[in-house]
C-alpha cells in the first residue's frame, strides 16, 4: 500500500478548452451548466412508484427480526431459542453460534475494530443484536423474537467518556487482548511547540468547554436490505440501503467469502442517507447468512428504534479550546483538547489515515500562524459509530469549535464579532492558503461573503432593536449569532483518503447512442441529491445535448463504474468532476469525427458550447451537430477511430474542495419560559461554480433544518445505566415546520481552481454552519448578562436555567401579580 | 396465529376484499396485501407521517390504525392523486406543486405530504403559509427544511383556486422559480 509521501498529487484534469469555466459563461437553454432544470427523479416519487428497499417483493422472501438486549452491559449465560423455533411459520433462529460456522458472528468496523454481528459472550450497548429470527411473515417473526429467552448477567456500565478514564472504571472491551482500560486512541496534530509559545507570548488568552452532543442522522427512511442467494447460480444479491454499493460489495465479499464478482449491490430509491447507510450493520450481515442458509430471500429493515438505537450515532465530542491574541484581535494561536465518544467498537467512519477525520480543519476560515489539536477516544457502553453525519468527516465539530470561540474572544476583547472575524479572515489573495494544521485550502473570498450577508440580513438594524429591547428591559431578547465557516468536502485525493484500504477516487462512463441519446452510469449514489437531474446537465453543458436525452444510471454493482459513493459532500467534487473528464473524452473523439464529416483538419474545428454544434474555423456555416456526429460514429466511424462514442472516467482528485458561508441567526428568546425560536435564518454559501440552482438552494434549506435541530432539540440521551432515553421519535425530536423559518439564501460564486468545472460541493455546508450560527445567537442574546457558552440544545428549561443562573429569568408573577403565583 | 377478518375497503375508488388478522396495522394491509407501496413507514409512533392517507375525506397516520378499522370507508393514497377529479392529465396539482417548487429530494415523505397537503386544501382552499406549517407539522422532512413544501402547496392551493375561477382567484404565484 502506498504512503503519503510516494504518490504525487494527481494532476490537474482540465481539457483544453474546459476548465472551470466563470460561471456566467455557463449554461447553455437546454439544461446545461447554472439552469434550475426541475428534477428528473421526481415525477416517480411524486406518483407514488419510488422503489425503495422496503418495497422490494420476493417469491419465497421471509422476515428477520433481531433480538436485541434490554442492558446495556451484561454477559450472556444462555440464549433457548426452542419455543420461537416450535412456533408455526418460524423458519430459523440464528444465533452467534450458527453465524460462527460460516465465520460471520463478528465482522471488521472501518476503523480496524471487531464488532460482533450477534453478541456470542458480552452485550456492550443496548439493543445490541443477540439472535435472529426468520420468519414468513413480519408479525410471525415479531413473534418469535419475543419467545426467544435469553439469560443475562448484568454488568456495571460506563456512559459518560469522562468516568471511561477513570482508574476504577468497568472495561467495555475486555475482549480486546491486552486492553485493561477504555482508551481506544489518542491523535494530535498541528505543532504544540509553537502552539504553546504564542499562548505564552499572547496578550490574551480565552479558553472554553463545549459538548458537541450526541445526535443521529435519522434518515425518514432507516436502514435495511433484501438478501437473495441464488444457490443456483452461487450469486448474492442484496438490495441494500447504501451509500457507497461498490464499496459494500467488497466488503460483503471480504467478510462473507462469496467472490466479489459473485455478489451484487442494488442501492434502489434510498430515502435519506446523511451518513447513516454508510457503514454495514449486523442486520444486513444476519440477513444475508439467513438467505445463504436457508436458500430463501431474507428481508430486514428497521424499526424507528432500532435505528436510533444501534446504527451509527454522530458527534458526541467533548472539547475544550483556547484561542490567543493580540490584544487588537490578531489571532496568533488555537488549541483544542477531545474527548471522542466512540461507543462500544471503534467504529466511526472516516478514511483511515484520519481517525479524528477532518478535525484539524479547526483553524476554520481563519489565518491563525499556530495551531495544535489533541484527541482521546474512549469506548462506552454506548451505541458505536461516530459517522459523518452530513459532515466531512468530524469537520461539524471542528466548526463549532472555531466559531463559537471567535464570539468567545469577541466578547473578551468587546468586539464584534462580525469585526474580529474580518480581522482574521484568510485573504482572497492568500489562495492556495496553507493551514498551520497541514491542508491547503483551495480558493475563497470570506469577507465578500461576510458583507454580503450582513448588508442581506441588516445587521446594523438587527444590532439597534436588539438593543431597543436590552434599554426597555423587554420580555423577549434577541440574539444575533454569526458563522463564517469553512468546510472541507470531496474526498479525496487517493494518496490521503480510503475506505477500507481502497482509494477515495470517483468514475463516470458515458455511451452516446448512436441516435444521439446518452446513458451515464455514475459511481456516486443518490439519496435525495438529485443526481439523476444535476450529473445530467453536467453532461449536457460538455457536450451540447439536451438534458431530457440523457439518462443518469446509479446504485448497481452490476452496471455501474466502481465508485467509493455519496456522503461527506464527494459526489459533485469527485463523481462530477468524473463526468466532467468523461464527457470531454467524448466530446475529443466527437471533434475528430466532426472533422472526419466536415471534410476538414481536425485542427479547424471548433467546439461552439452555447450551440453545442463543431463549427469549421472561418465557415461557421460550416457546422455539425452532436447528435448527427452520434450517428456518424456508428454509421460512417473514420478509419482511423474506434466505432462508437463513449468513454469512461476514474478521477482522482489533486486536493479537496474548500466551500464556505456566511450565516446570520437570528433568535428570540422568552425570559419567563426559556421558549427560545429560531426567528430568521440568513444562509450565504459559495459552492464555486454552480450546476443547479434550485437543487443547491434545496440542499441549503434541509442542512439549515438539520443543523438548526441540532442546536434546537436532537439529542440521543442515555440514562446512568445505558439506557438510551432519546431513541424513538417521542424522544428524540426532530424540528417540524412549526419549528423552523422560511429561509433566506444568497451566494457569491468563487470556482474552486482544481475542479474540471469549478464545482466545490454544498451538501454539508448548511449543516456545519447553522448549528455554530444558532449557538452563537443564544449566547449572543444573554452575553450583557456575563455568559459566554450555553450548552446545545436549546430546549425551554436548558435555556431558562441559563437565563435564570444569569438572572434575566423573568417570574411570571410580577407580570400576572400577586394572585397569579397562589397557589 | 389469531382468526383472520374479512374487510372491504374502497381504496383509490376501487372496492377491495381482504383478510387480514386483527392485529395487522392498516398501513401493511395497504403496502403488502394491496402492493400500494407509495404510502410508506418512517417510525412506530405516529410521529413522522410517512403512512398518511385520507380516509373518509380525514388525513390519518395508517400506521396508528388497524386495517379492521377501515373496513366500509374510503382510502385515498398516493397513487390515486392523479386519478381524482380536480386532477390535470397527468398529475394532480399538489403533485405537480412538489415537482415546480422543489418540494421534494429522496421522496420518502413525499407521499404523506402530499396526502396530508391535499386534505389540508380540501378544509381550507387558500391557507396562509403559516396555516399549512401548522397542517404539515405531524409530516416530519429531513431533506427540504420545510421550506419549499411550504411553496408547493401554496402552488396547488393558486392551480385549484384558478381552476375554480374562485371570485378572487388564487394567490399570486411566486415568480423565483426559473422555467424548466
Amino acid at each position: 500500500m502506498s504512503s503519503e509521501t510516494e504518490k504525487p498529487d494527481a494532476p490537474y484534469r482540465h481539457a483544453e478548452d474546459g476548465g472551470p469555466q466563470p460561471e456566467e459563461h455557463c449554461g447553455h437553454g437546454r439544461g446545461g451548466m447554472g439552469e434550475s432544470v426541475r428534477r428528473k427523479e421526481d415525477r416517480r416519487f411524486i406518483a407514488g412508484k419510488g422503489n425503495y428497499v422496503d418495497d422490494i417483493k420476493k417469491d419465497g422472501m421471509l422476515h428477520l427480526e433481531l433480538v436485541r438486549s434490554p442492558h446495556a452491559h451484561a454477559r450472556i449465560v444462555d440464549i433457548d431459542t426452542s419455543r420461537a423455533e416450535a412456533m408455526d411459520g418460524v423458519i430459523a433462529v440464528l444465533t452467534a453460534e450458527e453465524l460462527a460456522a460460516y465465520e460471520l458472528a463478528t465482522m471488521p468496523t472501518l476503523m480496524d475494530d471487531t464488532q460482533d454481528v450477534l453478541v456470542s459472550d458480552k452485550v456492550k450497548f443496548q439493543s445490541q443484536e443477540v439472535a435472529g429470527v426468520i420468519a414468513t411473515d413480519r408479525y410471525v417473526a415479531k413473534d418469535g423474537a419475543e419467545r426467544v429467552e435469553v439469560e443475562y448477567d448484568v454488568v456495571d456500565p460506563v456512559v459518560d467518556s469522562e468516568a471511561a478514564l477513570a482508574d476504577d472504571a468497568p472495561v467495555v472491551r475486555d475482549d480486546i487482548e491486552g486492553q485493561d482500560d477504555n482508551h481506544i486512541f489518542t491523535w494530535e496534530a498541528g505543532d504544540e511547540a509553537a502552539t504553546d509559545q504564542a499562548f505564552e507570548e499572547a496578550d490574551v488568552t480565552v479558553e472554553q468547554d463545549m459538548t458537541y452532543h450526541r445526535i443521529h442522522p435519522a434518515p425518514i427512511e432507516t436502514c435495511g436490505c433484501v438478501a437473495d442467494w441464488d444457490d443456483a447460480n452461487e450469486q448474492m444479491t442484496v438490495h441494500l440501503t447504501s451509500q457507497a454499493p461498490h464499496a459494500h460489495r467488497t466488503l460483503f465479499s471480504m467478510v462473507s467469502g462469496i467472490p466479489e464478482h459473485k455478489v451484487r449491490i442494488v442501492s434502489p430509491d434510498v430515502g435519506g442517507g446523511f451518513g447513516n447507510k454508510v457503514p454495514i450493520y449486523p442486520g444486513y450481515v444476519v440477513a444475508a447468512a439467513a438467505s445463504y442458509v436457508l436458500g430463501q430471500p431474507v428481508k430486514w429493515v428497521e424499526e424507528r428504534s432500532e435505528n436510533l438505537q444501534t446504527t451509527h450515532f454522530a458527534r458526541d465530542y467533548d472539547m475544550t479550546g483556547r484561542l490567543a491574541a493580540t490584544s487588537d484581535g490578531t489571532i496568533t494561536g488555537a488549541a483544542v483538547d477531545v474527548l471522542a465518544n466512540h461507543g462500544a467498537f471503534n467504529a466511526a467512519a472516516q478514511p483511515s489515515k484520519f481517525p479524528a477525520g477532518m478535525f484539524k480543519i479547526f483553524t476554520g476560515s481563519y489565518d491563525i500562524p499556530t495551531a495544535y489539536a489533541s484527541m482521546d477516544a474512549v469506548y462506552t457502553n454506548k451505541a458505536p459509530g461516530g459517522i459523518a453525519y452530513r459532515c466531512s468527516f468530524r469537520v461539524t465539530e471542528a466548526i463549532y469549535l472555531i466559531e463559537r470561540m471567535i464570539d468567545v474572544l469577541a466578547d473578551e476583547l468587546d468586539m464584534d464579532p462580525a469585526e474580529l472575524r474580518r480581522k482574521n479572515f484568510i485573504q482572497p489573495e492568500q489562495f492556495p492558503y496553507e493551514s498551520a494544521t497541514g491542508w491547503t485550502y483551495d480558493s475563497g473570498d470570506y469577507e465578500t461573503a461576510l458583507d454580503q450577508a450582513l448588508e442581506g440580513v441588516g445587521y446594523e438594524e438587527l444590532r439597534e432593536e436588539q438593543q431597543r429591547r436590552l434599554e426597555n428591559d423587554e420580555r423577549k431578547l434577541l440574539g444575533i449569532g454569526l458563522c463564517t465557516f469553512t468546510e472541507i468536502v470531496g474526498a479525496g485525493p487517493g494518496k490521503q483518503c480510503d475506505i477500507a484500504g481502497i482509494e477515495m477516487f470517483d468514475s463516470a462512463e458515458i455511451r452516446v447512442h448512436p441516435t444521439g441519446k446518452a446513458t451515464v452510469r455514475i459511481g456516486v449514489q443518490t439519496q435525495g441529491q438529485g443526481h439523476e437531474t444535476t450529473f445530467a446537465q453536467i453532461v449536457a453543458e460538455e457536450l451540447g445535448l439536451d438534458v431530457a436525452d440523457i439518462e443518469v444510471e446509479h446504485g448497481d454493482t452490476d452496471t455501474e463504474p466502481y465508485g467509493l459513493g455519496t456522503y461527506a459532500s464527494r459526489s459533485t467534487p469527485v463523481g462530477g468532476a468524473a463526468t466532467a473528464v468523461a464527457t470531454r473524452k467524448v466530446r475529443a473523439k466527437a471533434k475528430s469525427i466532426a472533422a472526419n464529416e466536415l471534410e476538414v483538419a481536425e485542427e479547424d474545428v471548433v467546439w461552439d458550447r452555447s450551440s453545442g454544434e463543431f463549427r469549421v474555423q472561418g465557415a461557421p456555416d460550416r457546422s455539425i451537430t452532436i447528435t448527427e456526429i452520434a450517428g456518424a460514429s456508428y454509421m460512417n466511424s473514420p478509419a482511423d477511430e474506434e466505432p462508437g462514442l463513449e468513454a469512461v472516467d476514474y478521477y482522482d482528485p489533486p486536493n479537496m474542495t474548500f466551500p464556505f458561508g456566511a450565516y446570520v441567526c437570528v433568535v428570540e428568546i422568552d425570559r419567563e419560559t426559556g421558549e427560545t425560536a429560531v426567528e430568521r435564518f440568513y444562509a450565504l454559501d459559495d459552492c464555486g461554480n454552480r450546476i443547479n440552482p434550485m437543487v443547491i438552494e434545496g440542499q441549503v434549506h434541509g442542512g439549515l433544518a438539520q443543523g438548526i435541530g441540532t442546536a434546537m432539540m436532537e439529542e440521543v440521551t442515555y440514562d446512568d445505566n445505558g439506557n438510551c432515553t432519546g431513541g424513538d421519535f417521542m424522544n428524540y425530536l426532530l424540528p417540524t415546520a412549526m419549528e423552523l423559518p422560511a429561509f433566506e439564501t444568497d451566494y457569491t460564486v468563487t470556482p474552486s481552481p482544481h475542479h474540471p468545472i469549478g464545482a466545490k460541493g454544498v451538501g454539508e455546508s448548511p449543516t456545519v454552519g447553522s448549528t455554530p450560527a444558532v449557538s452563537n445567537a443564544v449566547v449572543d442574546a444573554i452575553k450583557h448578562a456575563g455568559v459566554r457558552h450555553v450548552e446545545m440544545p436549546y430546549t425551554p428549561d436548558r435555556v431558562w436555567q441559563a437565563l435564570d443562573e444569569a438572572g434575566l429569568a423573568i417570574d411570571p408573577a410580577d407580570r400576572l401579580g400577586e394572585g397569579a403565583s397562589a397557589d | 396465529m389469531p382468526a383472520e377478518k374479512a374487510i372491504t375497503i374502497t381504496v383509490n375508488g376501487t372496492e377491495r376484499e381482504l383478510s387480514v388478522e386483527p392485529r395487522k396495522l392498516l398501513v401493511h394491509a395497504i403496502r403488502e396485501d394491496l402492493d400500494l407501496t407509495g404510502t410508506h413507514i418512517g417510525c412506530d409512533t405516529g410521529n413522522c407521517g410517512a403512512c398518511t392517507v385520507v380516509k373518509d375525506g380525514e388525513a390519518i397516520k395508517s400506521c396508528l390504525q388497524f386495517a379492521v378499522q377501515a373496513d366500509g370507508s374510503e382510502v385515498t393514497t398516493v397513487e390515486g392523486m392523479a386519478d381524482l377529479p380536480d386532477a390535470g392529465e397527468d398529475l394532480h396539482p399538489i403533485q405537480e406543486g412538489f415537482k415546480e417548487e422543489h418540494g421534494l429530494q429522496c421522496g420518502f415523505c413525499t407521499p404523506g405530504m402530499i396526502m396530508t397537503g391535499k386534505a389540508l386544501l380540501d378544509r381550507n382552499p387558500a391557507p396562509t403559509d403559516e396555516e399549512i406549517r401548522e397542517g404539515i407539522s405531524g409530516n416530519l422532512c429531513r431533506c427540504t427544511g420545510y421550506h419549499n413544501i411550504v411553496d408547493a402547496i401554496q402552488y396547488a392551493s393558486a392551480e385549484l383556486g384558478d381552476a375554480e375561477a374562485a371570485t378572487d382567484g388564487g394567490r399570486p404565484r411566486d415568480p423565483g422559480g426559473e422555467a424548466e
